[in-house]
């Protein structure tokens, strides 16, 4: 069954998953440790992140191996998040202009 | 009706594959996930929850880092530590993430054993897991003693804005907390299959049925989850 091949992967695939953890998170500590600012730093952080959160998804989590309908199910509804943290930027634009507009700068 | 559709459900590998078999297992009848127990479903519906609640911790994060008008505390310099005379930054919460994501790892393992049901070395590696996770919340504490020393407030810090304290103890603190229930949720099975009740078929103490190994796998979602949640608040609280 096919249920039953994929609980039995070979334990070296989980020590590439770590080792590949392991080298992402020093990539992600040395975008701190060198001091990469801006752009740059953003784009890295993201990029590292969505790379092991993907690892531990696809591989420790064995979501990869799963049916389809529930790869969907899990995975969908957290990308409306993105929806949210939009409409949350354009609020928090809106606030720290009427702050630096009505409050007075710094204060 | 396509022949494929009166196949009979138990087996998912005769099932549709595909957007086809997605939208076959959505509208079929008395379950969706075929091949998935109910307790893994759970645990996985479980987990879209919890990601909504640290999406919104997140989120007012954001919010209330974009929108103060006072500087945002230096987290490189806040979580640095001063190592033989020398001021290395967010060493702490680096060691942190390595140790959870050895963790993670040694949970994966703990799975794989456990479907080759073999007792010890499941159990060895659930212990293991524990221990980091233990180690984990043990660091976290050290983190937020030092911090609490330094004056760092849920209304005040002596380095800029106020929101810094508000957030960094709700959000580490959830996290923390998930880890420590992780810890025992980790300890309780582990005992079980240490003890053989996977392989006897003893009944639950609290629920009088029959255990199985998958609760290794169900256990090791969790904890692959709070792995994961770190990942984002390394990122996002840490980092940026």
């Amino acid at each position: 069954m096919a249920q039953e091949q994929s609980r039995q992967h070979p334990i070296r695939l989980y020590m590439v998953a770590w080792g590949l953890l392991f080298v992402l998170s020093t990539f992600s500590y040395l975008v701190d440790y060198l001091g990469i600012q801006g752009y740059p730093r953003w784009s890295l952080i993201i990029v590292f992140m969505l790379l092991k959160a993907g690892l531990i998804i696809a591989i420790f989590m064995h979501l990869a191996w799963e049916r389809l309908v529930l790869i969907y199910v899990i995975l969908l509804p957290p990308v409306l998040v993105l929806v949210f943290a939009a409409l949350m930027a354009s609020e928090s634009n809106y606030t720290i202009l009427s702050r630096l507009t009505f409050l007075g700068a710094g204060s | 009706m396509t022949a494929s559709m009166e196949r009979p459900a138990s087996d998912p590998s005769l099932r549709p594959t595909g957007l086809r078999g997605v939208a076959a297992d959505l509208s079929s009848d008395q379950r969706a996930f075929k091949n998935v127990s109910w307790g893994k479903a759970m645990m996985w519906i479980f987990i879209l929850s919890d990601i909504f609640i640290f999406g919104c911790f997140l989120l007012a994060y954001m919010s209330a880092r974009m929108s103060t008008t006072v500087a945002w505390p230096n987290p490189s310099e806040v979580f640095a530590l001063t190592i033989g005379g020398k001021d290395i930054p967010l060493i702490l919460i680096a060691i942190m993430t390595f140790v959870l994501i050895s963790s993670s790892g040694t949970m994966a393992m703990a799975v794989n054993f456990g479907y080759r049901r073999d007792r010890r070395k499941t159990a060895a590696l659930m212990v293991v897991t524990a221990l980091l996770g233990a180690t984990f919340v043990g660091m976290q504490a050290f983190e937020w003693t030092k911090l609490i020393g330094e004056g760092v407030r849920p209304w005040e810090n002596p380095w800029g804005a106020a929101q810094f304290g508000s957030t960094f103890f709700v959000i580490t603190g959830f996290h923390g907390t998930h880890v420590s229930i992780g810890v025992l949720f980790l300890l309780i099975i582990a005992r079980k299959v240490w003890r053989g009740d996977f392989d006897q078929e003893r009944r639950g103490f609290f629920t009088s049925r029959k255990g199985h190994y998958e609760i290794v796998e169900i256990m090791g979602l969790y904890w692959h989850f709070v792995d994961l949640v770190w990942v984002f608040i390394f990122a996002f609280f840490y980092l940026w």
